[in-house]
């Protein structure tokens, strides 16, 4: 196959850059934690349900401990105590707090190695849980097989779980690979997560872990009869990143779009708060062996994606080393970019190559989420469904893992039942049409795409010198990605983050870290 | 082809007055002749004679799609038709300070947001930000404007305190989701809420997005609406406009 010849001692630097900007981002998040991190343990231990004003029982915990200034022991912990001082399951703990039956200073001496042994069992099997759904796949992907690259990725988002089912099991019959539902407006700034099957939403369906269920299971039996493993995305993003990271380990979903720097940027959530969230989410995320998506494609549709193209590059590159230290291997960091140049621009076509070109060696064995064209999408569908299809030529041409289909109708409304075929049979006309094609091409030496790859790379590795020298948080301060500047203390969400303190107990931390290999034996 | 009858005006393929058009759609129904009897008893009932399904696919799960063309048997009297149109001479960057400066002298002082819970900030940003979009500058390049992007996901309330706040003499609001009518929901309640506080008359008020016009903007209330496509000059050209005009009243 051909390749650009890209300065590798760039790539070191910028590499070396996002490292060492990643550590210092490690070290603010250690010793902190946040309230949807607590409410991900105790989800995880098995508390589940809302009370009657549908206030979810983990929110309910929190917000207890939280006004009692003992959530800085962990939730854990003191869920812990009140189990064993009456005798009661997670669950029987969480439905008498809701009616102040828990009398918290009464649990308070227990002694600490008792309520941490009964942590750890907890844990121990919350995460059997989740072991128990990885398998699950791997054998399912076995049976089927992997698939050929890219996959399909299409959306449903008709706000009513039983009818995305429709469109979805429509989508898988065909050919799509991956069924992305998309959420509700705006359910990224709700902190707690909805409860339940729901049928109502705006622009997408709420994430509910049993929409996931429901999902699931109507992709795992369409799946049976199509032969192929289908796999389900949605987000773990917003204020309860965790939360859903935890709720799609549990229900099996594939693939999650997990990234702070969208939230932080697109959503005005607080940059502490979702960097914290994130951490934590991702080694839930990697336990599971769930596929990450990243949100850098979103970059060009507020910034200009020639001119912007480095930013892009400059955050795959931090996402990356902040996805190493939550353990996610490589094969699942789906890093995202997206083909947004104008497309009055000539020679716009070999830019879109030299970007996606250069992304895919830079990051040889990511899987790489490749957004379609949008911002340039007008009512013009014949135009749009053109535009579409020299995007999925150059997906097949770069070897991309995703292709997130692009739909003739994006920008007027969500995607109706035929656009989805349309887009499905324009993708796979391409696909099979130039499949080996990556293979008899080679980049002129020099030439227009190689020069273009270069200088993105090499106005990356300033901006990532540049971030590292002043952090990542100040470079968001100053505006760095997507044209957006946004504060320290500002935007959604900081109420909930703390510091913990020296007795801080949070055991599916410790046990995620041992088990990913992270903490203090990888500094070895 | 001497003269058109602007009373009787019909789609054009081809041959001039046959009327046709094509039109593409999906039925809940299983693919097969049924299906396809079901698209073009549907395409007469339209309105179309001579209905040709030429092609038609298999969404799986039931559903069908077609895409077909037929003849519009139905004609529209253009003469008659009146729509409501922003009149304003659209004037540049430079044309657009200089008439602030010389006509109203001072800074015009604009707010702006995408309100509800609609998180699109493409309209809003494009049309305020520093930047612009393709080449226009956006308001807060103005030097005679003072313009507060306020962003997305914006309460009509803080919008509306923020613009008393500031004295504002324009608010802008951005809609991109229209899904079941939301932004005609959001819209009105803005209006309500400004003609509650009684400061109605003394703000232009402003909606865009894509699927806003003019006329529907000023059924909600607001006195103009900008659609796909606008540029900041087009706002900017309206408000001072606007501005000068209701002084002279």
């Amino acid at each position: 196959m051909g390749e650009l010849q890209l300065n590798q001692s760039l790539i070191n630097k910028a590499r070396n850059a996002a490292e060492k900007i990643a550590e210092q981002v490690d070290a603010f998040i250690m010793p902190r934690s946040t309230v949807t991190i607590e409410r991900t343990a105790l989800r995880l231990m098995g508390i589940d349900g809302v009370n009657d004003e549908e206030i979810p029982y983990v929110n309910v915990l929190v917000d207890q401990l939280k006004e009692n200034n003992m959530l800085q022991d962990g939730a854990v912990s003191w869920v812990c105590k009140a189990m064993i001082t009456y005798g009661m399951t997670p669950q029987e703990v969480a439905e008498a707090a809701n009616i102040d039956k828990i009398n918290w200073e009464a649990c308070r001496s227990l002694p600490n190695d008792e309520t941490e042994q009964l942590g750890f069992q907890l844990a121990e099997a919350g995460l059997l849980k989740i072991k128990e759904q990885q398998q699950k796949r791997n054998q399912m992907l076995e049976k089927f097989g992997a698939g050929k690259k890219p996959y399909l990725y299409v959306i449903v988002a008709t706000g009513n779980i039983y009818e995305d089912i429709v469109q979805a099991k429509a989508a898988v019959r065909q050919g799509a690979d991956i069924i992305a539902v998309i959420r509700t407006t705006a359910q990224s700034l709700l902190d707690y997560v909805p409860y339940g099957a729901t049928i109502e939403g705006f622009g997408g369906t709420y994430a509910t872990q049993e929409n996931f269920t429901i999902m699931r299971n109507a992709l795992d039996n369409v799946g049976e009869e199509v032969k192929r493993y289908i796999r389900l995305c949605n987000y773990s993003s917003g204020l309860c990143m965790p939360e859903i990271a935890a709720m799609g380990a549990l229900e099996r979903l594939d693939v999650m779009l997990n990234d702070a720097l969208y939230g932080i940027l697109f959503r005005d959530i607080n940059m502490q708060r979702t960097l914290i969230d994130q951490a934590f989410s991702r080694m839930i995320i990697s336990y599971a062996g769930i596929m990450i998506n990243t949100g850098e494609d979103n970059y060009l549709t507020t910034a200009d994606a020639v001119e912007a193209a480095h930013t892009v590059l400059a955050s795959q590159f931090i996402n990356e080393q902040l996805a190493f230290k939550s353990g996610l291997p490589v094969n699942l960091m789906g890093l995202g970019h997206a083909f947004e140049i104008n497309p009055d621009l000539e020679d716009g076509l070999l830019l879109e190559i030299a970007q996606a070109q250069m992304i895919r060696q830079i990051f040889p064995e990511a899987p790489l989420k490749y957004m379609p064209p949008t911002k340039y999408m007008t009512g013009n569908i014949f135009k749009g469904h053109i535009q579409d299809a020299l995007f999925n030529l150059v997906g097949m041409l770069t070897n991309q893992g995703i292709q997130l289909l692009g739909m003739m109708t994006e920008a007027m409304h969500t995607p109706f039942m035929q656009d989805r075929q349309l887009s499905i049979e324009n993708a796979k006309y391409i696909m099979n049409n130039s499949r080996h094609l990556s293979e008899e091409i080679s980049f002129k030496s020099g030439g227009k795409v190689e020069k273009r790859a270069n200088e993105v790379l090499e106005k990356a590795t300033t901006t990532l010198e540049e971030i590292e020298e002043m952090g990542l948080f100040t470079a968001i301060e100053h505006g760095i990605f997507a044209d957006m500047k946004r504060p320290f203390d500002g935007g959604k969400g900081l109420e909930g983050v703390f510091l913990k303190n020296e007795h801080y107990f949070n055991p599916f931390d410790e046990l995620l870290k041992r088990d990913l290999g992270l903490g203090v034996e990888r500094n070895e | 082809m001497s003269s058109i009858d602007f009373t009787h005006i019909k789609p054009y393929g081809d041959t001039f007055g046959d009327g046709a058009v094509q039109l593409s759609f999906t039925l809940p129904v299983p693919y097969g002749e049924e299906a396809k009897e079901a698209a073009r008893l549907l395409a007469i009932k339209m309105g179309l004679d001579e209905v040709q399904i030429y092609h038609m696919k298999d969404l799986g799960e039931h559903y069908t799609f077609f895409i077909l063309y037929g003849k519009v048997a139905h004609s529209i009297d253009y003469t008659k038709i009146t729509v409501a149109k922003i009149e304003t001479t659209r004037l540049d960057y430079y044309q657009i300070n200089e008439k602030i400066k010389k006509e109203i002298k001072r800074k015009i002082v604009v707010v702006g947001a995408c309100t509800g819970t609609d998180a699109h900030t493409v309209g809003i940003d494009a049309i305020m930000n520093m930047k612009g979009y393709n080449g226009e500058y956006g308001l807060e390049r103005y030097p005679m404007i003072d313009a507060y992007n306020l962003g997305a996901q914006v309460k009509n309330e803080d919008l509306l305190a923020k613009a008393i706040e500031v004295e504002a003499d324009a608010i802008l609001v951005s809609q991109v989701v229209t899904q079941k009518g939301i932004h005609l929901t959001n819209l009105t309640e803005l209006v309500e809420l400004i003609e509650g506080s009684g400061l109605r008359k003394n703000m232009i008020l402003i909606c865009g997005g894509p699927r806003i016009n003019h006329e529907l903007s000023l059924e909600l209330g607001y006195d103009a609406g900008f659609g796909s496509g606008t540029v900041a000059r087009d706002v900017a050209s309206y408000i001072v406009e606007e501005m000068i005009n209701r002084n002279r009243n």
